[in-house]
């Protein structure tokens, strides 16, 4: 996995509350049994319309903000299906981090494992964030994620949590599978006390 | 001993290992496997030269791409679709995991597959790469819905990495009026909580309501626990799950039964255990309900009238505004005034068999509306056998239903079942997302007798008013 440590980037805003999985990766698109490719197909009825044309107000299609590498977000982000589809489509569009009040949960730990630090602020710093993302492209923020700052492009800075052996693995870039097979003794206790216990299992 | 609820119970009973941050790796009694999700975790795999930790414990089955057609067997069309399905066949025999192909009667959503071979049963840890895998929650089986990069750690390692959630209660007390089903009482409840209201929670779904709810309800119910956000909902067991799961392919038998009922029987949130948050309904205030918008907490009696986006507040006022364009509707117009171009009866939240014996009641002897395009999906081959051999299919076919194979169908349009740009469906489904059930679609969330009153009228309908 790719590591997460320092972002100075443009911020896209999205102050639409809800966004779910649905929107971020249409199901048409799971098809695929590659991880790779999805991110011209992000916010597809979004962003596209259906002669492929772009939809010039959505915001990832205005120019200032194509690039964008930090998305800024309304409550409840990421909502709906488990698809592992809807972060590798982000970051493949090139966005590493997501600010918003709130993530659905199967999304926010799918985002850690693909490279992505969703952040979660209470709403007043969120509207700061958003309002400094409206400013358009020469407005770039920082995310650091060591210090856990984010600091706004006229200097305010916000501080926020993350789950100390999440922010591990992604300053590292670690494999989580490799570092639960080194727990391999332990599981394999547990098998055998559990078979013992509910055999049934 | 400081009292648990039901949810530390399994939890505690399933920890491999803790680190001092409180992270565990948590151990997986099943494994769901579809073939949306899975092929990348396989592949993964196969690269690093891994193998499937506990293929025993593994069970796949195909669901989101299969056609519900009767002329399936000549194969799917889709290459894409028929790719997915291919590599599932493929990663199945290649690791040697329990497998129920397209052909097999036993294959169905996966969802409705595993409780009814006996896969799940009470206390075990479930997982899926699928959000509804919080359906297996009806048996008081910790069950959540984890992304493909999961799918592989609990294919390599039998276990996951988890932090534990808190606790919350929803309590559903009294009784349930007539018309008022299962569906309508997890709506109600998202209605009341919001999407997110479940975020960062695991739900215990309990009261009188829930205690006089068939197994087949409580699915209903814990399905759409994601849907207000929570990792998952649980009931405890009792009488009723124990006879549900009693002589099942997978469920123990002879001295093990006895040994594994003495383990359920103490699956219960002990008196004064602590929750995070409770939340209780009146059963009695429940009416049978619709969704009017995009989100599934977008939430109305039947008796209602579609809101006005200035009667929300902060960021709901700029999403009621879209739902309701998207949605083709006007403000304080009568969700009974809504007319429906489609009915679909299926999914993992209402394909069993009581779902679609709610249906039979309503339709029976009676024909859908002229014009009207009506789809029965049951949830697995062996509930269609079952409602053939009870002549439910007779029923529903002389309606003038189509009456299908088992798959997800049009619950998320993977396969050729979807709407057209514009078509308005009154589904039992979960989602009724922008595009879930094809481009422009729109869908109303209701419950299968719901569903069935809107096939007659061709509108959206108070199933009080016809039976």
């Amino acid at each position: 996995m790719e590591k997460f440590q320092k972002l100075h980037g443009i911020a896209a805003p999205m102050p639409l509350v809800n966004i779910d999985t649905d929107m971020i990766i249409p199901k048409v698109f799971l098809k695929s049994i590659q991880r790779t490719g999805f991110g011209k197909h992000l916010f597809d009825e979004m962003r596209y319309n259906r002669d492929g044309t772009e939809i010039e107000d959505f915001v990832l299609n205005k120019p200032q903000y194509r690039n964008a590498e930090i998305l800024i977000a309304g409550d409840n982000f990421g909502c709906g299906s488990s698809r592992e589809h809807a972060p590798w489509a982000i970051a493949d569009f090139g966005i590493k981090c997501i600010v918003s009040t709130s993530f659905a949960d199967i999304f926010f730990n799918n985002s850690f494992k693909n490279g992505i630090l969703p952040i979660v602020l209470p709403q007043e710093q969120v509207d700061i964030l958003m309002a400094d993302a409206e400013k358009g492209a020469n407005a770039r923020m920082t995310v650091d994620l060591e210090a856990q700052e984010i600091t706004t492009s006229d200097g305010v800075v916000i501080t926020f949590d993350v789950d100390p052996f999440k922010k591990h693995c992604l300053l590292n870039g670690l494999d989580d599978i490799g570092l639960t097979m080194e727990k391999a003794d332990a599981i394999k206790t547990f098998e055998e006390q559990a078979s013992q216990a509910r055999p049934w299992v | 001993m400081s009292p648990k609820t039901l949810y530390d119970k399994i939890w505690d009973a399933h920890v491999a290992h803790e680190a001092e941050d409180g992270t565990c790796l948590l151990y997986i009694d099943r494994h769901l496997v579809h073939e949306v999700t899975s092929p990348q975790a396989f592949e993964g795999l196969r690269m690093a030269g891994r193998k499937v930790h506990a293929p025993d414990k593994t069970i796949a089955v195909p669901d989101h791409n299969v056609p519900t057609t009767l002329d399936r067997a000549k194969g799917i069309e889709n290459e894409e679709s028929r790719i997915q399905v291919e590599a599932l066949d493929r990663n199945a025999k290649e690791f040697g995991v329990h497998y129920y192909p397209v052909d097999d009667i036993r294959q169905g959503i996966v969802h409705i597959v595993g409780p009814e071979q006996g896969w799940t049963l009470p206390g075990m840890t479930v997982v899926c790469g699928d959000s509804h895998t919080a359906t297996h929650g009806a048996f008081g089986a910790l069950a959540h819905g984890i992304g493909t990069s999961e799918v592989e750690h609990v294919l390599a390692t039998q276990t996951l990495i988890q932090k534990k959630s808190k606790n919350m209660k929803v309590e559903i007390t009294g009784k349930l009026k007539p018309g008022v089903t299962a569906k309508d009482v997890t709506l109600a409840v998202i209605g009341a909580t919001g999407t997110a209201g479940g975020t960062g929670y695991v739900i215990e779904y309990c009261g009188e309501v829930i205690r006089n709810m068939s197994m087949e309800g409580r699915m209903t119910v814990c399905n759409m626990a994601i849907e207000g956000g929570a990792r998952a909902g649980l009931i405890a067991p009792d009488e009723t799950t124990f006879e549900y799961v009693k002589g099942r392919p997978h469920a123990p038998k002879g001295a093990q039964w006895e040994a594994a009922l003495n383990w359920w029987k103490t699956l219960y949130t002990d008196e004064g255990a602590h929750f995070d948050k409770v939340v209780t309904l009146k059963g009695e205030d429940i009416e049978p309900v619709v969704t009017w918008g995009t989100s599934p907490e977008d939430v109305l009696p039947i008796t209602g009238v579609v809101p006005n986006p200035e009667d929300f507040t902060g960021g709901k006022v700029e999403a009621a505004r879209r739902s309701i364009e998207y949605m083709g509707l006007t403000p304080g117009q009568k969700l009974t005034d809504i007319e429906i171009d489609t009915v679909f009866i299926g999914s993992c939240t209402n394909g069993r068999i009581e779902d679609l014996r709610a249906v039979a009641e309503v339709v029976k002897g009676k024909k859908i509306k002229d014009g009207m395009r009506a789809m029965i999906v049951p949830g697995s081959g062996l509930v269609r056998a079952q409602a053939e051999e009870e002549g439910l299919a007779e029923i529903f076919e002389a309606a003038g239903f189509e009456w299908r194979l088992a798959g997800c169908s049009m619950c998320l349009a993977m396969n050729p079942d979807q709407l057209a740009p514009g078509e308005r469906c009154a589904a039992t489904s979960n989602r009724n997302f922008e595009g879930r059930q094809g481009y422009k679609g729109r869908t109303h969330l209701v419950s299968p007798a719901m569903a069935a009153a809107a096939a007659l009228t061709g509108r959206l309908t108070d199933v009080r008013e016809l039976i």
